[in-house]
């Protein structure tokens, strides 16, 4: 058994509170009004002219430029600002919450996978799985408790939420029979009742299974609602990236979106799992798991990284070759306004795996897979930023203090959940029929 | 010299494996082992060093990726720029999303082409060469594990063989050294 220990506990509340904190302190600074926005405007343009003089050069251009525009016109750009910043603590901590969620709901999946493909591998890890799903409760709801929010328009993080923008745009008029705030919730509801559904029969199941595997009555029925879950997975996971990232941009449309966010959550889950995996072993627990399930997770990890650029680039190689206008804007703004973060990310989730898990040899090396693991949840992070930010703040993003206050209270509550829920059971599944064959796994 | 081999025949892959690992641990030789198919892990068990075919096949790879960027930096950019959808080739790199399929199918062709005729090199495979192996059984459903009798006493390592679950052992003198 798996004991929490004071340290972890300890580290997970602080990130948690701290996080808390920052983000009440991101929320005050939101801007009230238009002259806060010039003042910190002003401040910004001062605090850039200390550096160099070509900045200075550079925003007095900017100046002249809406001087030419009639006065009411440099208002409408501040306020334009002050609701892209107004939004800015919201769209953060929609991130966090939605990447920590995801990650939990990629390894819902992978577990699926390994019960409707009877694999006999990854038995020793399901503690580990089954215990980073147990986030899959306090994340969703938190999350559905954001989108509820968002959905009727508390903040403004979804312009088809807003009727006044939607009496003057005929193209989300003619979308609004899906994108309406009930309609929104009413398909969260049932998205996040079928996952977490499925989570606690599956658990409940694979705890029974190791206290009477006479004749593998629960694994068979694990094997059943598995096999449903996953038919039931990919078609509310395609419709819930719509709703919950690709409605961000509500005049855009990918068909492979929801294929697209499917392998960021799968690779960022199954990394997760051989981080996690790998810091219960450096603490002298999972004796059993040894370094060829390290080196499939991290042959899973660099496939699935591959899948993901692949999926990435079929989406963006169409949209910028066709070159339409109402498709080709999306990728404009990230790459006009987010050029760091956009490129940066494919370095991350491509670039960096590809060449480090390349070697056979180096995935069998836990500070190997351990650094690659995080460069990799970081790209993600920053993927699920990318899709999110560019539609709710624009160009006013960087990465402040109600950024890092987010990430730190959803990984707080993260570790706290998971650890909390590894000490619920043994650590070995003994029941499972294939545990003396995933003991013996070895490649 | 020559010298004498033994070839035991096995007719299970799990049992063949165990056999590999209790000769090693005798500290006889194993010469080679002849399987009708791929059995995993036997390599390691053999005390087989690891191939090097993965790392010339990166090697092929990096070749077929600059060949491709060349070649249609060549073709696309430099010989005849063409205006494609609105999107003139001026440069390699402006237009490089629409290079990166033939990219990676040419770094694949390479990567694997390339790698395979390695192999056949390195193994000594060509058109019309005659079989190497001992006991056309090995081809259908036997596996043959050919020991090195060395100094050794023929009588004592075969009986230890029989015991380690060969099926049919036979002493072969050969005349000279295949390898």
């Amino acid at each position: 058994m798996y004991t929490l220990s004071n340290r972890l506990r300890l580290f997970s509340v602080i990130l948690m509170v701290v996080g808390l904190i920052g983000l009440i302190v991101g929320f005050g600074q939101r801007p009230g009004s238009v002259e806060e926005v010039k003042e910190m405007m002003a401040a910004h343009d001062a605090h850039g002219g200390g550096h160099g003089e070509s900045q200075v050069a550079e925003s007095g251009h900017g100046n002249q430029g809406h001087g030419e525009e009639d006065a009411h016109g440099g208002d409408t750009h501040y306020e334009h600002v002050l609701h892209q910043l107004q939004n800015k603590p919201w769209a953060s901590l929609y991130v966090a919450a939605f990447f920590f969620f995801m990650i939990a709901l990629g390894v819902l999946a992978f577990y699926a996978i390994q019960f409707a493909s009877q694999s006999g591998w990854s038995p020793v890890l399901f503690r580990v799985m089954e215990a980073i799903t147990a986030y899959l409760v306090p994340g969703g709801i938190i999350l559905f408790v954001i989108l509820a929010l968002s959905g009727f328009h508390v903040n403004h993080l979804f312009v088809w939420a807003d009727p006044e923008v939607v009496a003057h745009d005929a193209l989300i008029q003619g979308k609004s029979s899906w994108l309406n705030g009930w309609g929104f919730i009413i398909r969260a509801a049932i998205f996040l009742g079928g996952w977490l559904l499925y989570r606690h029969f599956a658990v409940k199941y694979s705890r029974k299974q190791d206290e009477d595997s006479e004749g593998n009555k629960w694994y068979k029925k694990s094997f059943k609602i598995s096999a449903a879950f996953l038919v039931f997975f990919i078609y509310t996971e395609s419709m819930a990236s719509w709703d919950w990232i690709m409605s961000f941009d509500p005049h855009w449309f990918s068909t492979l979106f929801g294929w697209y966010v499917f392998a960021s959550l799968f690779v960022s889950g199954i990394t997760t799992i051989a981080l996690i995996s790998i810091y219960l072993k450096s603490k002298g627990y999972l004796e059993f798991v040894n370094n060829s399930h390290i080196h499939d997770l991290a042959k899973f990890m660099f496939g699935i990284s591959i899948f993901w650029t692949y999926l990435w680039f079929s989406q963006f190689m169409l949209i910028w070759y066709s070159n339409i206008p109402e498709e080709v804007t999306y990728f404009i703004t990230r790459i006009e306004d987010y050029k760091l973060p956009f490129f940066g990310m494919l370095v991350m989730n491509f670039i960096f795996p590809i060449l480090v898990l390349m070697n056979s040899d180096f995935k069998r090396v836990n500070w190997f897979v351990v650094m690659a693991g995080i460069v990799i949840l970081c790209g993600h992070y920053i993927d699920v930023y990318n899709m999110i930010m560019p539609a709710t703040v624009g160009e006013s993003w960087f990465i402040g203090i109600s950024e890092i206050s987010a990430v730190s209270l959803f990984l707080g509550l993260f570790l706290f959940v998971v650890f909390r829920a590894l000490t619920k059971a043994p650590l070995l599944p003994k029941g499972n029929p294939y545990i003396e064959e995933s003991k013996h796994f070895h490649y | 010299m020559a010298s004498k081999v033994i070839h035991a025949l096995y007719i299970d892959d799990d049992i063949l494996m165990d056999a590999v690992k209790k000769v090693r641990a005798e500290h006889y030789h194993i010469e080679e082992v002849y399987t009708p198919f791929p059995v995993h892990g036997l390599d390691k068990a053999m005390g087989l060093p690891h191939t090097r075919l993965a790392i010339t096949s990166f090697m092929y790879g990096c070749v077929g990726l600059t060949v491709a960027i060349l070649m249609m930096n060549y073709i696309m950019i430099e010989d005849w720029p063409q205006d494609i959808g609105g999107k003139p080739s001026f440069s390699y790199i402006e237009n490089m999303p629409s290079f990166v399929p033939i990219m990676f199918e040419l770094t694949v062709f390479f990567a694997a082409h390339l790698m395979v005729i390695t192999f056949y090199m390195r193994s000594k495979l060509w058109p019309f060469k005659e079989a190497e192996n001992p006991d056309v059984r090995t081809t259908d459903d036997h596996f043959l594990m050919e020991v090195d009798a060395g100094n050794h006493d023929v009588d004592q390592l075969a009986s230890f063989l029989g015991d380690t679950g060969a099926v049919e052992i036979k002493v072969i003198d050969k005349e000279e050294d295949n390898h």
